[in-house]
C-alpha cells in the first residue's frame, strides 16, 4: 500500500483513540489535560533534533536549532508542569504528597 | 518514491530500532492520557508519558542522517535552560498564558521544519503532491497558531487590551487572507516548484493568525486556547506526514483531538458556535437589551452581617470566577471554607466549564490552595444543590451566573447554561464595583431580593470574613 495512505490511517486511528480517551477526561483535569497534549506534541522535536544534526546546510542547521530550542521547552516545561498541577490535585481523605 | 526515500525507509536494525521505540513511545502517550480519566492515576500516568518522549528521543538520536550532534546538544540544552524555569516557576495564576505560550513554541517547531524540509527539496523542486500536501497544512497551521498565541499571550498577560480590538471590515479581511492563504496552498498543490508561493502562504498565516485573535475578547479566551491547541497539534501531526514520522502523526493526533473537543466543551457551555466565537466575538456592540437596571436597586451586605449567614451556614457554595483568579483569592477561600467546616458545616465549589480564562482553570486553582478536588463540583452535578445552599458566595464571576441567560432573549449570553445560584437562600456576590464586564452586560442576579453585594477586592474581602468569622 502507498506509504501515504498508511499514514492517514494511523492518522485517522489515532484520532479516534484521543477522542474516546479524551472525552472521558473529567472537566476537573482539563487544564493539566491541555499541558499534557501540549508536552506531547512536542514530539515534534523529533524531526527538529534530525533537521539540526543532518547537516543539510546552514540554513536548515539554523532552523533546526531554534526548532530544538523551541520544542525542548516545551517538553522539559510542559512536563514539568503538568507534574505540577497533578500533584496538588488530591481527595479529601487524603494528605497531599508533598507540602507545598 | 524515489530511491532516497525508499533509502530512507530501509529497514535494517537500526531503524527497526527507531520504529519499536516510536511504537514504545506512542503507546506511552495514550497510556499517558488515559489516566487522565482518573485523578488519582493521573500523576504516575503522566510520568510514563514523558518517559515516552524520553524514549523517542533516544530512539530519533541514532537515525542515521544526523551526522553532527553539536546544534542538537545547544539546542537540547538552552530548550531545557527556558523550559526548566517555565516548568517550575511560573505561578497556577499565570497558567493560561504560560499554556499559550507553549503553543507557540510547538508551532515555531512545527512550522520552521516545514520551511525547512521545503528549502532543503530544492525550495520545492523535489516536493511531491503528497508531501506539498502535508508541508502546506503544516506551515499553515503552524503560522497561525505561531501568531494567534502570540496574540493570546498578549491579551491574558494585559501586554494587549483584553477587550476585543476590532476596525471595520475586520472580518472581510480576515476572510480575504484565509482564501489568499488557501488558494497559494492550491496553487503549490499543482505546482510545488514555487517558493514564492510557499513563502507568502507562510506570511498569510501568520497576519492571519493576529487577524483571528485580536478581535476576541477575554471572556472567549478559553475556546481560542482550546483550539490554538488544536491547531499545535495538527501542525505536529502534518509534520509526521511531511517527514514520514508515525509518532509525529499519532502525538499530533492526540493533541488535535483534544484541543478539538475541548472547544467543542467550552463553545457548547457558552451556547455559541465556533463561527460565532471566532467570527462574532462581540465585535460588534450587541442589540441593548430591552431590560435595563433603572428602578432597581442593589442591597449591599457589611462584611459582619456576611459572616455571620456564613458562620451559621449548613451548605455553603462556593462559585469562583475570573475576578477570584485576578484577585488571586483562592488560599483565602480555603480558609474562609476552613472556618465554616470548622462550625459544622459543608462548603462545595460551583465550576462552571467557561469559568476564568481556559478550560479548568478554576480547578487548578482551588487545587493550589489545596483544596480537594471531590469539593470541586461541575454545573450539572452542583445545579440541583443550590436549592438546598443557605448560602451561594459567588467570588468575581459575572456571566456564568446571569440570569438573563434563561430569561431575556435579547441577551448575547441567551441560551447559555448557568449556575443557578439564585434558587440559594442567600446570595452574596463579591464584586469590586457595579461597573458591568466588558461585554456590559447588566446581571439581574446582583438586583434580586436574596442577593447581596459586598463590593472591593474579592482577597481583601475574604480576608475581612475570616476576620469577622473567627471573632464571631
Amino acid at each position: 500500500m502507498n506509504l501515504q495512505l498508511i499514514e492517514l490511517y494511523v492518522f485517522v486511528l489515532a484520532g479516534f483513540v484521543g477522542f474516546f480517551v479524551i472525552t472521558r477526561v473529567p472537566a476537573l483535569l482539563h487544564t493539566p489535560l491541555m499541558s499534557a497534549t501540549n508536552a506531547i506534541s512536542a514530539i515534534s522535536l523529533v524531526g527538529s533534533l534530525v533537521l539540526a544534526g543532518a547537516d543539510r546546510g546552514r540554513v536548515a542547521t539554523v532552523l533546526g536549532f531554534v526548532a530544538v530550542t523551541c520544542a525542548t521547552i516545551n517538553v522539559v516545561g510542559g512536563f514539568i508542569i503538568t507534574d505540577r498541577m497533578l500533584k496538588m490535585f488530591r481527595r479529601g481523605d487524603r494528605k497531599p504528597e508533598r507540602a507545598r | 518514491m524515489n530511491p532516497a526515500e525508499l533509502a530512507e525507509h530501509a529497514t535494517g536494525p537500526r531503524e527497526v530500532f527507531i520504529e519499536a521505540a516510536y511504537l514504545v513511545s506512542s503507546i506511552l502517550f495514550i497510556l499517558g492520557l488515559k489516566s487522565l480519566t482518573v485523578p488519582d492515576k493521573a500523576r504516575r500516568g503522566m510520568q510514563l508519558a514523558a518517559l515516552g518522549m524520553l524514549v523517542a528521543i533516544v530512539g530519533t538520536l541514532v537515525n542515521h542522517q544526523i551526522v553532527t550532534y553539536g546544534w542538537i546538544i545547544a539546542g537540547l540544552a538552552l530548550g531545557s535552560a527556558i523550559g526548566w524555569p517555565l516548568g517550575v516557576f511560573v505561578p497556577m495564576t499565570a497558567m493560561p498564558q504560560r499554556i499559550a505560550i507553549s503553543h507557540m513554541f510547538g508551532a515555531v517547531a512545527a512550522t520552521l521544519v516545514g520551511v525547512a524540509e521545503f528549502w532543503h527539496l530544492g525550495n520545492g523542486a523535489a516536493v511531491g503532491r503528497a508531501q506539498m500536501a502535508a508541508l502546506g497544512f503544516e506551515v499553515l497551521f503552524g503560522a497561525l497558531t505561531i501568531t494567534g498565541s502570540l496574540m493570546a499571550f498578549g491579551k491574558l498577560q494585559a501586554l494587549l487590551p483584553s477587550r476585543p480590538v476590532t476596525f471595520r471590515g475586520q472580518n472581510v479581511v480576515s476572510i480575504l487572507m484565509f482564501g489568499a492563504g488557501l488558494g497559494l496552498f492550491a496553487w503549490l498543490l499543482v505546482d510545488p516548484a514555487n517558493p514564492a508561493a510557499f513563502y507568502a502562504m507562510v506570511g498569510l498565516g501568520l497576519l492571519f493568525g493576529v487577524s483571528l485573535v485580536l478581535p476576541i475578547g477575554g471572556a472567549d479566551m478559553p475556546v481560542v486556547i482550546s483550539l490554538l491547541n488544536s491547531y499545535a497539534g495538527l501542525a505536529s501531526s502534518a509534520t509526521g506526514f511531511a517527514i514520514g514520522n508515525n509518532v509525529l502523526i499519532i502525538a499530533g493526533a492526540l493533541d488535535g483531538a483534544s484541543g478539538f473537543i475541548l472547544s467543542l466543551v467550552m463553545s457548547r457551555a457558552m451556547n455559541r458556535s465556533f463561527a460565532n466565537v471566532l467570527f462574532g466575538a462581540f465585535g460588534t456592540p450587541p442589540p441593548p437589551s430591552e431590560r435595563t437596571a433603572s428602578g432597581l436597586t442593589v442591597r449591599s451586605i457589611t462584611p459582619e452581617d456576611a459572616a455571620i449567614q456564613l458562620a451559621f451556614a449548613r451548605l455553603v457554595i462556593v462559585v469562583p470566577g475570573y475576578g477570584m483568579a485576578v484577585a488571586q483569592a483562592q488560599h483565602q477561600v480555603k480558609e474562609l471554607a476552613q472556618l465554616v467546616e470548622k462550625n459544622g458545616g459543608t462548603v462545595l465549589y460551583a465550576i462552571h466549564p467557561v469559568a476564568g480564562r481556559m478550560p479548568g482553570h478554576m480547578n487548578v486553582l482551588l487545587a493550589e490552595a489545596d483544596i480537594p478536588y471531590d469539593r470541586l463540583k461541575e454545573m450539572e452535578e452542583i445545579n440541583g444543590e443550590f436549592k438546598n445552599a443557605d448560602v451561594a458566595l459567588v467570588i468575581g464571576a459575572n456571566d456564568v451566573v446571569n440570569p438573563a441567560a434563561r430569561t431575556d432573549k435579547a441577551s448575547p449570553i441567551y441560551g447559555m447554561p448557568i449556575l443557578d445560584v439564585d434558587q440559594a437562600r442567600q446570595v452574596i456576590v463579591l464584586k469590586r464595583s457595579m461597573n458591568p464586564g466588558f461585554a456590559g452586560i447588566e446581571n439581574e442576579l446582583f438586583y434580586a431580593e436574596n442577593t447581596a453585594m459586598l463590593f472591593g477586592d474579592a482577597k481583601a474581602s475574604l480576608s475581612r470574613l475570616v476576620q469577622e468569622i473567627k471573632q464571631a
